[in-house]
C-alpha cells in the first residue's frame, strides 16, 4: 500500500503540488489523470523519489520513504517497476538484454535461470521471438511491452506507468491497458498510472484521482466518473462528443 | 555566478563517479566495450593525422632551415620535439576532444532527455557512476597507448616525407631524432595525455548528463562540451608545461 500525506513540491519558487493527499491500494489499477501541467509526471516522480517532496510524505507499506537507510533504499528500488512514457529502453540493447538488465545488476541468477526468467516476462507481454531486436527496431506498442517486461521482471510490490498509452493507436492502447490490469491483479501489485486516455479511465480505473492545478479536485472510480457532479472532472473527462453521448447513455440507464 | 556554480556541480558529480562500482562485472564490461567506442575507434584518425602531420612537420623545419650553418639533423631533432612535447598529446587530445567529447555528451544526453538515467535510478543504479566511471577509467587506460602511437608515427611521418622529397636524408633525420633524447619528456607528454584524458571524459559527461530539454539542448550541449574541453586542455597544457618544464 501506499500513502502520500499532504506532498508539496516546487520548481524554481513555482508550486506544483500543493499538498495532495491519497492512498494506492494492492492489486488495484490506480489512476491519475488531469490536464497537462496539472502536476501528474511530477507527482509520478516523487512517488518513486525521482523528486524530493519539499513538504509531505509517502510511505511504502507504512514506511516513509525519505526515512529509509541505505540499505532499505536499495530494497525498496528493487521492489519498484517503472514503466516511462517513452519506454526508455536502452537502445543500444537488445530486447533481452533490457529486460534481463535489473537481474545481471540486482541478482545472483545464472545466465540460464535469467534468460529463463526474461523468457517468461516477454511471453506474459506478448512479446516471443524479439530478444535480438533493438529497441529502435520495434514498434511504440512493442516498445511499451518491452517496458512493462522489465519493470516486471524483479517482481516488483509496486508498478509505476507514466502514460503508457501515448504514442499509441487506440487497439494497441487497449492492449496495453489490459495487460497492466492482468499483471496488476495476478501479482497483486499497487500500480500507479498517469493517463490521459480516457478509454483507460473507463476500462481499467478501479480508482481515480483527478488532479487540477497541482490539487486532488476529485476521486472516485470509473463508475462514479460517469455520474459524478464535478465540473472540472466532467468538462475534462467528456471533452468529446462520443464520451459525452456514452455518459448520457449511462445516466439514462441507470435511472 | 552561474560559473562558479557549473563548477561546484562538476566537482560534486565527480564525487559521484568515484564510487565503488554496484557490480564488479557489468563495470568491467561497461570498461571493455568504452575502450573499444572511445580508444580503439579512434586509433584511425589519430594515426591518419598523426602521420601526415608529422610530414608536414617535418618538411615545414626543413623549407625554414635553409642556413648551410644549421645541420640537417635539427630537422628531426625539431620534429621530434614538436611531436613529442605538443602534437602528439595536445593537438591529438584536442582532436579526441571534438570526436569523443562529442559522443559523450550527446549519448549521456539523449539518455537524460528520454529518461533512460531515470530508469537506471528508479532501479537503484547510481547512474552517474554507472555511465561515466566506465568512461574515464577507459580513457585514461587507453588514451597514452594512443597518444604513444600518435608519437610514433608523427616521427615516421616525418622521416618518410624527407626521404620522399628529398630535402633531407633519412639518416640525418635519424641522427636528430638521438640527438639529446630526455626520457622525461615522453614521462611529460604521458602526464599530459592523462589530466587531458581525465578533462575529455569527464567535462562532456558533465555537459551530458545535466541537459534539460530534447534534442536540439542536446545538439547544444555536446558544442559546449566541445569548446570547454578545449579550453580546459589549453589551460592545463600550459599550468602543466610551467610546472613540470620550467
Amino acid at each position: 500500500m501506499i500513502e502520500v500525506k499532504d506532498l508539496h513540491k516546487g520548481f524554481n519558487g513555482t508550486e506544483v503540488l500543493k499538498g495532495i493527499t491519497a492512498t494506492f491500494l494492492p492489486g488495484k489499477t490506480n489512476l491519475i489523470i488531469g490536464q497537462s501541467g496539472s502536476g501528474k509526471t511530477v507527482f509520478l516522480k516523487s512517488l518513486i523519489g525521482l523528486h524530493k517532496p519539499e513538504k509531505g510524505t509517502v510511505s511504502f507499506d507504512g514506511k516513509i520513504n525519505t526515512h529509509f537507510t541505505d540499505a532499505e533504499k536499495q530494497q525498496w528500488r528493487q521492489e519498484i517497476g517503472m514503466v516511462f512514457q517513452g519506454s526508455a529502453l536502452f537502445d543500444s540493447q537488445t530486447v533481452e538484454e533490457n529486460v534481463m538488465f535489473p537481474l545481471k545488476m540486482f541478482t545472483k541468477k545464472t545466465k540460464e535461470e535469467m534468460l529463463e526468467r526474461v523468457n517468461f516476462v516477454l511471453n506474459r507481454v506478448n512479446l516471443e521471438n524479439s530478444n535480438d531486436k533493438l529497441p529502435a527496431e520495434l514498434s511504440g506498442g512493442m516498445q511499451k511491452r518491452v517496458a512493462i517486461a522489465r519493470a516486471i521482471v524483479m517482481n516488483p510490490k509496486y508498478l509505476f506507468c507514466d502514460e503508457p498509452n501515448s504514442g499509441l493507436d487506440p487497439q494497441t492502447a487497449i492492449v496495453i491497458d489490459k495487460l497492466i490490469q492482468e499483471i496488476t491483479d495476478e501479482y497483486q501489485i499497487t500500480t500507479v498510472i498517469n493517463t490521459h486516455d480516457m478509454n483507460s479511465v473507463i476500462e481499467i480505473g478501479e480508482k481515480i484521482i483527478f488532479l487540477s492545478k497541482g490539487k486532488k479536485e476529485w476521486e472516485g472510480s470509473s463508475e462514479d466518473i460517469f455520474s459524478t457532479d464535478n465540473e472540472a472532472v466532467v468538462d475534462f473527462v467528456y471533452s468529446s462528443n462520443l464520451l459525452k453521448k456514452v455518459r448520457e447513455v449511462y445516466l439514462k440507464e441507470t435511472k | 555566478m552561474i560559473y562558479i556554480e557549473q563548477i561546484g556541480k562538476y566537482f560534486m558529480m565527480l564525487g559521484r563517479v568515484f564510487t565503488k562500482p554496484q557490480k564488479p562485472k557489468i563495470f568491467y564490461e561497461a570498461l571493455m566495450k568504452e575502450i573499444e567506442d572511445l580508444g580503439i575507434k579512434s586509433l584511425g584518425i589519430i594515426m591518419f593525422i598523426s602521420f601526415f602531420i608529422g610530414g608536414v612537420i617535418a618538411l615545414q623545419t626543413a623549407l625554414n632551415l635553409d642556413s648551410p650553418f644549421i645541420p640537417d639533423s635539427l630537422i628531426g631533432f625539431a620534429a621530434k620535439r614538436s611531436i613529442i612535447l605538443e602534437f602528439a598529446p595536445t593537438f591529438c587530445s584536442i582532436i579526441l576532444a571534438g570526436k569523443v567529447g562529442s559522443y559523450i555528451t550527446s549519448s549521456i544526453g539523449t539518455m537524460r532527455v528520454t529518461e533512460q538515467i531515470d530508469a537506471l535510478e528508479v532501479m537503484g543504479i547510481n547512474s552517474i557512476n554507472f555511465l561515466v566511471l566506465p568512461k574515464v577509467i577507459a580513457a585514461l587506460f587507453f588514451y597514452p597507448f594512443l597518444i604513444a602511437v600518435a608519437m610514433a608515427l608523427g616521427i615516421f611521418g616525418g622521416w618518410l616525407a624527407g626521404v620522399l622529397s628529398g630535402l633531407f636524408t633519412g639518416t640525418d633525420y635519424i641522427i636528430g631524432i638521438q640527438t639529446d633524447f630526455k626520457p622525461f619528456l615522453i614521462v611529460y607528454a604521458l602526464i599530459k595525455t592523462l589530466v587531458f584524458s581525465f578533462l575529455i571524459t569527464t567535462v562532456p559527461s558533465y555537459h551530458g548528463y545535466f541537459v534539460k530539454g530534447g534534442s536540439i539542448a542536446v545538439g547544444k550541449a555536446s558544442t559546449q562540451a566541445v569548446v570547454w574541453t578545449t579550453i580546459l586542455i589549453v589551460i592545463a597544457n600550459y599550468i602543466l608545461t610551467q610546472l613540470l618544464l620550467t
